[in-house]
């Protein structure tokens, strides 16, 4: 009984960490065909994609920039998705946080960096925060659907950005020159992040993530707050009878989330190559759709933090890849949105299928567990949930009790 | 400012209001139907634009804006037939999945544009059509009786879909299975099979309302919709899950947007304030959303996945 619960509980696990990898690689074959329809060749196109992603320093650097926004908004979904919120926000929340950065970097005199950059960081996160916060006490307060509030908060962040770039925030030698690129001047040098190894590209910014990473862990599973946001995710109802305030921590849930989507938006504008805030009018020009993708790498990372980080850098590997295979195979720009939507569908269409393994991997341990404990008394699966043994992952919203296929 | 109150101006911001409001309508009732049955579909924007790109592309192919709609109607079935798919069968993440479709539709309307057409070509667009008697009426004429047959058919689904989901079997599964899908099952009803359905019409009215944009703008362009996919999923909220609500919610909708491009030709807001005129439809959402969700409760099972023995 033991062991063959036991392989399997190995067999499951296995499967659930080849799901995501089989889910990526038949979205690429889907794009193999598109590839073949658009008379390119996809074998070609491919090695492309892994050469401009890893294939060199400087496209490592690359896949690295490109993963440091994912990884932010990454972990900001995996706090609000702990409370079982959903944020879609993460596109405006970068917008507004790198308003905030901006204009505090236009305003703020000439300090040095070791004041400056922390204060644009901070205002940055402040901005998203804001951006996040009135989603969050819309729904804990009113009841609003966070994913409609979150989505239409994106329209309202791309028009302010459009606004301010063009006006009061324009560069005034675009005014004096009559050019009116939406731009701004070049900011402040205190506010740039530093570069390292001297590779003039590789700024602290992933850095910076992977520690923000592993804070959002210790938040998460060290304290109280984090204890009172996975109460919140998992029963409201629990939560509240168990005296934890659910609609504040709702609301933290989401200005954290928020917060860390500000701050992937200032890391983009002082990271920059041009250290300037610049809009081509929409959102994804300025985020790159990183407020989307995050979510996706959050689930490929399976909402935990420190997961997210490798999942992070093969996701923004992905993106830099499908680039240089665009430019590689001479197809427009717009089959790299095409190809990140497939990847993004099949991901989150076989999540449900990988926590279901993983839960029953971790109910069949439970059981095994309870069966050495108490030989006589087999019928014990149903305690198995409240018997003292925590879930790992705690359940996502809508799942399954994990009471019923115990013994598959 | 005085020019504004015209008659001639008044009766044309209004027709061209409810114009405006006819994709908008398309989509949202068909997204009724998949939320009434508790599946949140956010992909509606992606499906809008595939349905665009292909009834415009039929239109410039074939002359005949028929063939236009039919290709937005199949395409929209398509597409519907694979959201059902990832969110019944495959039960995933409402919020989520909805927006890689989004995504997709978004960058394969743009990638087929480009690589079959290229420059921007007019195409021909429906027909008039005065309703005869009707049309005559002073003001009331000029602003709902003198649209295009597409305008017609979209209100006309109005009452036809009120009548299935109150009237029929068919509607009386739809609300069970958003409402209670457990009891729902246990009667012998299979929420599967209902979900499937209403994803479906969800999808094949959002490809319809996509070639509607597009025939009745006469061009594609990148992001055609600008998000009024997403607006037509809030709209089925802001009219309470009832065909009427969604309606009045497309009308207001098409009414604002109207007199915002009536103000901008006028001149009366300046270029210079025009991105928050085009905020105005995303804050009035919120705020109806603030309103709606404290007089009116949602499908209980709205984005919740069903699995039997739970």
């Amino acid at each position: 009984m033991t062991t063959a619960n036991s392989s399997l509980r190995s067999r499951s696990r296995y499967v659930a960490y080849l799901v995501p990898v089989a889910a990526v690689v038949v979205a690429l074959l889907i794009g193999a065909i598109m590839l073949l329809l658009l008379d390119a060749s996809p074998i070609e196109g491919f090695r492309e994609m892994i050469k401009g992603a890893f294939g060199s320093a400087d496209a490592l650097t690359s896949t690295a920039l490109k993963a440091t926004p994912l990884l932010f908004v990454g972990v900001g979904i995996t706090i609000a998705f702990r409370a079982n919120v959903i944020n879609i926000g993460g596109e405006g929340q970068m917008v507004a946080g790198g308003l905030l950065g901006t204009t505090v970097a236009l305003v703020l005199p000439d300090w040095p960096a070791v004041i400056m950059l922390p204060a644009v960081l901070i205002a940055g996160m402040v901005g998203g925060a804001i951006w996040g916060a009135i989603p969050g006490a819309l729904k804990a307060y009113y009841g609003v659907n966070e994913i409609l509030s979150t989505i239409m908060l994106n329209v309202v962040a791309v028009q302010l950005m459009n606004y301010l770039l063009r006006g009061p925030l324009i560069d005034p030698g675009e005014i004096e020159r009559g050019t009116r690129i939406p731009q701004t001047e070049r900011l402040q040098e205190g506010a740039d992040l530093p570069l390292l190894f001297g590779s003039g590209r590789l700024h602290i910014g992933p850095f910076i993530a992977v520690a923000v990473a592993v804070a959002a862990y210790i938040l998460l599973w060290r304290t109280p707050i984090g204890y009172r946001v996975r109460a919140v995710g998992q029963s409201t109802d629990a939560a509240q009878y168990a005296g934890i305030p659910v609609k504040r921590t709702i609301v933290l849930a989401m200005t954290l989330a928020g917060a860390m989507g500000g701050l992937a938006g200032a890391v983009l504008v002082f990271g920059s190559e041009s250290h300037r805030m610049v809009t081509d009018g929409s959102t994804a020009g300025f985020t790159g759709s990183a407020g989307f993708n995050g979510i996706v790498a959050a689930l490929f990372g399976g909402l935990h933090p420190l997961w997210t980080i490798p999942a992070s850098f093969l996701f923004g590997g992905l993106l830099v890849g499908g680039n240089a295979l665009q430019r590689a195979v001479q197809v427009p720009t717009p089959l790299v949105l095409a190809l990140n939507g497939i990847v993004v569908v099949f991901v989150v269409a076989t999540d449900r299928y990988r926590r279901l393994l993983r839960e029953r991997a971790s109910q069949a341990e439970t059981a095994a567990q309870l069966a050495s404990q108490a030989e006589s008394n087999d019928d014990g699966a149903g305690e198995a949930a409240g018997g003292g043994v925590p879930p790992p992952i705690p359940p996502p919203p809508g799942s399954p009790p994990p009471k019923d296929e115990a013994t598959p | 400012m005085s020019d504004f109150f015209t008659e001639a101006i008044l009766i044309a911001t209004f027709a061209s209001g409810v114009r405006l409001a006819v994709p908008l309508l398309l989509a949202s009732l068909g997204e009724t139907f998949g939320q009434r049955s508790g599946v949140l579909n956010l992909g509606v924007d992606g499906i809008m634009l595939l349905g665009a790109f292909g009834g415009y592309y039929t239109v410039l192919k074939t002359g005949n804006v028929w063939y236009g709609l039919i290709a937005g109607i199949g395409i929209g079935v398509l597409f519907g037939l694979l959201s059902a798919l990832i969110s019944v069968t495959l039960l995933a993440e409402q919020g989520i999945s909805g927006i890689g479709v989004y995504l997709f539709g978004l960058g394969m309307s743009d990638l087929l544009f480009l690589k079959l057409v290229g420059t921007p070509t007019p195409i021909s667009k429906f027909p008039k059509l005065d309703i005869p008697g009707l049309s005559d009426i002073p003001w009331l004429g000029g602003m709902f009786f003198q649209h295009s047959v597409i305008v017609y058919l979209a209100f006309a689904l109005v009452p036809l879909s009120t009548f299935v989901i109150n009237r029929t079997t068919f509607g009386m599964r739809i609300r069970s299975v958003g409402e209670n899908p457990e009891a729902a099952d246990s009667l012998g009803v299979s929420v599967a099979g209902v979900r499937w359905a209403t994803v479906t019409i969800g999808g094949t009215l959002a490809g319809v309302a996509g070639a509607t944009l597009a025939i009745d703008l006469g061009i594609f362009q990148q992001n055609l919709t600008n998000a009024q996919g997403f607006i037509a999923i809030a709209l089925v909220y802001f009219g309470a899950w009832r065909p009427i609500g969604v309606m009045l919610g497309s009308l207001l909708y098409g009414f604002v947007n109207a007199l915002v491009l009536q103000l901008k030709t006028l001149e009366v807001i300046p270029p210079d304030l025009s991105n928050f005129a085009a905020m105005a439809p995303a804050i009035i959402t919120i705020l109806a959303l603030v309103i709606v969700a404290r007089r009116f409760r949602q499908p209980t099972a709205l984005t919740k996945p069903f699995t039997r023995g739970t």
